[in-house]
């Protein structure tokens, strides 16, 4: 039985860097904007929707359709800032949330008149593949969910770091008058930075929609592990959004293979429970 | 616009929310000098260097820049002409590097291409900051805070340096130190205009100052004739 073991910890990581790439787009506009994105995992099930629209009207695969979907998604982001966020922004602290949950609402309400409550998933002929390590085998859709988010985040760190667009960004999250003051535009840096966590959500909601099905209600589901990552790993670092989603998807795996599949999201709250009493930053929170 | 004014600020009035800061405030900054802008705290320098800055826009009157109307211009379009400011508590980006603040400094379109040669000019004015080029900016001491920012500043090519409140906070070496320095900045051309808390400091560093008072200029002139004027020897001096 002990060989078994490395089937839940190979899903639970591969499994971890799929939810870090949900979390993502969550923990870079806390980052950067100070703002908790109810609307977050409505916004990443868009993605799985509109990849699932792509390939059921137009045969497009999924990977291919990022395409289409990385671009629509983007603007939508732009918009949403520039145009909702800034002006909540300036009635009230509070008044951000509203449209962000607003926005969920629309969302959600929106997908199910367009392609109704029924369980949707992505398929095609590698999502349900599986390869095999050793005598073991995996779903190729859980290893291509953790290559995938592995490039994006090294992307992004990149982006971050070198760019000098990134480095303005991360200079406006820090200190907003001395941003302004360098020649740095936060009118436009913040609806560029709410477009590439909606890359980000593009990417996160296409893969997702290939590794499990989706429902219109199923961006709460989302939301709230994005909440557990970024709380176990800290809000506004990559590395921690990484780790977090490898502690939460390997805390999932292994206590359903223990006590039973029933249990696993127990534990994942209650491990995210644990982080908040003993280090409410997060393990790598600022 | 005379060929010796490079900054015209006429008769502003600027209100925050619905309180007017700075009453028909008019101020001539004249080019490569050093000009200093005194009063106590609720004076409304930062006010003022903020509204120049584009933070804040006039609601009446009007600022020229070298024949640009600047009143209604977005900050990031006055850096971009040539109008930088160090501001108050110094505005570091506290969680990058030393080398990342001063290369963010670069950003405009117009410093970017100079960026390699400006650090090389930074780095050699401030040594300092070329030891802890790695080191976090938020752990620098109080001082080498201050000459990142200025050193920041200097990274996208002003021709126009405002500085809000320098010495918070500093020893008085360190303040000597940084003012010996900006001497060498100003004989490269550039224009300085600091805002300061020690009259007495402001006056000696200073080629002319203007007197703030409750949002209104009170006093302008050389530093010789500010010396001798009774207010000012009353008020600031204490004699």
């Amino acid at each position: 039985m002990h060989g078994d073991i490395l089937t839940p910890l190979v899903m639970g990581i591969l499994l971890g860097g799929l939810y870090a790439l949900i979390a993502l787009g969550l923990s870079m506009i806390f980052g950067v904007m100070r703002l908790i994105n109810l609307a977050h995992g409505d916004l990443v099930v868009l993605g799985s929707y509109l990849s699932y629209a792509l390939l059921s009207y137009f045969g497009l695969d999924p990977i291919l359709g990022l395409i289409i979907t990385i671009p629509v998604l983007f603007g939508l982001g732009f918009f949403i800032q520039q145009f909702l966020l800034k002006r909540a922004f300036a009635i009230s602290a509070e008044a951000p949330l509203i449209i962000a949950f607003g926005i969920a609402l629309i969302i959600q309400n929106g997908v199910q008149i367009g392609f109704s409550p029924l369980l949707r998933g992505i398929t095609t002929s590698y999502s349900m593949a599986s390869f095999n390590l050793g005598s073991l085998q995996f779903p190729v859709s859980y290893l291509l969910d953790f290559i995938v988010a592995l490039i994006v985040m090294l992307a992004f760190r990149e982006f971050f770091t070198r760019t000098y667009m990134g480095r303005a960004i991360t200079a406006a999250s820090q200190n907003k008058k001395a941003a302004q003051l360098m020649g740095i535009n936060t009118k436009m840096i913040y609806g560029f930075a709410f477009g590439l966590a909606m890359i980000s959500a593009a990417i996160a909601g296409t893969f997702m929609g290939m590794t499990f099905p989706f429902t219109p209600v199923s961006g709460t589901q989302f939301l709230i592990i994005a909440f557990g990552v970024v709380i176990i790993g800290g809000l506004g670092s990559l590395l921690g959004t990484f780790l977090g989603g490898l502690i939460l998807g390997l805390v999932q795996t292994l206590t359903a293979y223990y006590f039973g599949s029933a249990t696993q999201m127990l534990f994942v709250y209650l491990a995210v429970l644990i982080v908040l009493a003993i280090r409410p930053q997060g393990l790598f929170g600022r | 616009m005379s060929q010796d004014i490079i900054l015209k600020i006429d008769r502003i009035d600027v209100f925050h929310g619905t309180f007017q800061a700075l009453w028909e405030v008019s101020v001539e900054v004249r080019r490569g000098e050093m000009l200093a802008l005194i009063g106590a705290n609720t004076a409304g320098k930062s006010t003022l260097l903020d509204t120049i800055s584009g933070l804040l826009h006039p609601a009446s009157g009007s600022i020229q820049f070298e024949n640009h109307d600047i009143s209604s211009a977005d900050p990031y379009r006055i850096v971009e002409l040539g109008i930088t400011q160090v501001p108050e508590g110094r505005g570091i980006f506290p969680e990058m590097t030393v080398l990342a603040n001063l290369e963010i400094g670069s950003y405009t379109k117009r410093a970017r291409a100079n960026c390699a040669k400006n650090l090389k000019k930074v780095y050699k004015l401030f040594p300092r900051l070329e030891e802890r080029k790695k080191q976090i900016a938020k752990t620098l001491s109080g001082g080498e805070q201050q000459m990142l920012v200025i050193g920041r500043g200097l990274m996208s090519e002003p021709r126009i340096m405002l500085i809000d409140e320098m010495s918070l906070g500093l020893a008085p070496i360190i303040i000597n130190e940084i003012f010996r320095t900006l001497k060498t900045v100003r004989e490269s051309g550039i224009t300085i205009m600091f805002v300061e808390q020690n009259v007495r400091k402001s006056i000696q560093e200073s080629d002319r100052a203007y007197i703030l008072e409750n949002g209104r200029v009170v006093l302008c002139g050389t530093s010789a004739e500010l010396c001798e004027e009774d207010k000012v020897k009353k008020a600031y001096f204490g004699i």
